[in-house]
């Protein structure tokens, strides 16, 4: 995974009036049939195959209906396994992430437009990076007590990286006249910081945060796989563990939603941000 | 070094070289020149001569590797205050995540109270023709109109010393023409003292108190003209003048040699 590659999805150009609207419906509708005949596919596949590993999706649906959902109108209609379980695991996720990218962003800034500093902490960088997260769980076991300060620690070491060095990429970007421009109109440091660097650095941070979202989400399950008293990667731990496979998938089905939303929230917070960008207006639709 | 009474800007014998060692090239060879308070005076020389290197080093941007600036009476070390620069490559030197009027208004931002920077801003958009234009992108302009943004944005600063490369370059001949005249009043209003980099003759001579021939490179001085045409300058009836033909034939005899 290369936390500099990450790039923008890009819209591709649509005509206004009727005809442009009839397109977009049948390429919406062109989006969710695929998945669509993807599930019925699975279904009818998983109905013939009869493997208790592979539970056809339908069984999936009762699963997940009987595991997260079905709670009183006052808990959202979620169970009482899923408030105990998933906003503790959220919590800690977008917690973990929140502080990765507070410190990588203001790190990886300072970094970004010092080149004595980053000649210094590049290969330390480098080496960083190139851990495996998952390979620190066994080492955060032993460094932090058991349950949440583990996970967090585990999840802030594994998700900071592509923040950090994508602001300093970004930081770095600031172009050679710009900063001669903020010099000459002797610009106070911190206009200079919140009027320059940070919205010049700003694109390659949202590419930096949006990876480390998804890593998030994976370090979250993982650090619950170990010691955890609660959780959707314990729930996922227990169900395997009791053979109960359509509540093991019903995590896993849980778990890709949930990335999915993030994943589109963040794309939205960033349209907007970014709305400054050539060619990244908003045109309206869509 | 003791200076005239007046003197704003004195360049002796500045020297810049980029990078170090023997082939490093030297951009400025040997060039000393004075400017006058409430002058303007203009730098013409043949392409990539080292006129650019010599504005950033006057600005203070760049520390000239011999030779000294002074300004105000003082040794340049780094940009001094009261001091804009209109760059060259300005569609750079503005920045895309703020607005027109935001990018004017930027350098006013922690000195002027709000209703102040406001007026200064739409003032100096209408100033250059772009008034109306404060809430676009920069990048949504031509690249005259971004030129003009980056004059707007040196003139609301109201700075002691203007420094201008080659600030027309990118506008067609009537824009241009207005633009000229308008330089020439705000320098008789704010007794502003401008430095400017041109490639056109015409418009060294019709601007100036003063042009400065630079040599190809590395620069130095090859020759300082007073112009000594009337104050009141007029874009038909100056540059029809025989003072004026005979200047911009001297200088154009000069780049060419
Ligand atoms: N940052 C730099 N590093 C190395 N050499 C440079 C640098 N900037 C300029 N030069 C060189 O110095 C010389 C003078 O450049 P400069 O930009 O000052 O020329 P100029 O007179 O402004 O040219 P033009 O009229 O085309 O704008 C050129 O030969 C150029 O290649
Ligand atoms: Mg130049």
């Amino acid at each position: 995974m290369s936390a500099t590659t990450a790039v923008r999805p890009v819209r591709g150009p649509h005509r206004a009036g009727g005809a442009g609207a009839r397109r977009r419906a049948t390429s919406t509708l062109q989006r969710v049939a695929v998945p669509i005949v993807a599930v019925i596919a699975w279904e009818i596949a998983a109905r013939a195959g009869d493997s208790p590993f592979f539970p056809p999706p339908t069984d999936i649906a009762v699963a997940f209906w009987e595991t997260w959902l079905g709670g009183p109108a006052s808990q959202l209609f979620l169970s009482d396994v899923a408030v105990q379980n998933i906003l503790p695991s959220l919590a800690r996720m977008l917690g973990g992430w929140a502080v990765a990218v507070v410190v990588g962003v203001s790190l990886g800034c300072a970094l970004g437009r010092s080149a004595t500093a980053m000649d210094y902490a590049g290969p330390l960088l480098a080496f960083a990076r190139a851990i495996p997260p998952p390979a620190l769980v066994p080492v955060f076991l032993v460094l932090f007590e058991l349950g949440t300060p583990m996970q967090l620690a585990t999840i802030i070491f594994g998700v900071v990286w592509p923040v950090l060095l994508n602001s300093a990429d970004g930081a770095r970007s600031v172009h050679p006249v710009q900063v001669q421009t903020a010099q000459v109109f002797r610009i106070p440091r911190r206009q200079w910081v919140f009027g320059v660097v940070l919205p010049a650095a700003l694109p390659k941070i949202f590419a930096g945060m949006r990876v480390s979202l998804s890593l998030a989400l994976i370090l979250m399950v993982i650090s619950e796989l170990v010691g955890a008293t609660n959780g959707i990667g314990l729930q996922l731990a227990l169900a395997q563990r009791r053979f109960d496979f359509d509540t093991m998938w019903a995590a896993v089905v849980l778990l890709g939603a949930l990335g999915h939303l993030f994943n589109s929230v963040l794309l939205a917070v960033e349209r907007r941000v970014l709305a400054w960008q050539p060619g990244g207006t908003r045109k309206g639709g869509s | 070094m003791t200076e005239p009474a007046g003197t704003m800007l004195a360049v002796s014998r500045l020297q810049h070289r980029f990078g170090s060692g023997p082939d490093a090239p030297t951009a400025i060879g040997d060039v000393s020149f004075e400017v006058r308070a409430g002058e303007l005076v203009c730098i013409v020389g043949p392409s990539g001569c080292g006129k650019s290197t010599l504005l950033r080093t006057v600005a203070g941007l760049l520390s000239p590797t011999g030779g000294e600036v002074v300004l105000h009476g003082e040794r340049v070390t780094g940009v001094s205050e009261d001091l804009a620069v209109v760059f060259q490559d300005y569609s750079r030197s503005l920045y895309p995540w703020l607005s027109v009027a935001g990018n004017v208004e930027f350098p006013l931002r922690t000195r002027l109270g709000k209703a102040e920077r406001r007026a200064r801003v739409a003032e100096a958009l209408g100033m250059v023709g772009l008034g109306g234009q404060g809430g676009k992108r920069p990048w949504q302009l031509s690249g005259g109109m971004q030129q003009r943004v980056s004059i707007a944005r040196a003139l609301a600063y109201r700075p002691a010393l203007m420094l201008m490369d080659e600030p027309f370059a990118s506008l067609d001949a009537q824009t241009r023409a207005d633009l000229e005249d308008l330089l020439l009043r705000v320098r008789a209003e704010h007794r502003t003292t401008i430095l400017l980099v041109t490639h056109d003759i015409d418009e060294s001579v019709y601007l100036s108190d003063r042009v400065l021939v630079l040599s190809k490179s590395p620069a130095t001085v090859l020759k300082t003209l007073d112009v000594d045409l009337p104050v009141e300058r007029d874009q038909v009836v100056t540059r029809g003048s025989a003072e004026f033909v005979r200047l911009r034939t001297e200088v154009a005899k000069l780049v060419h040699s």
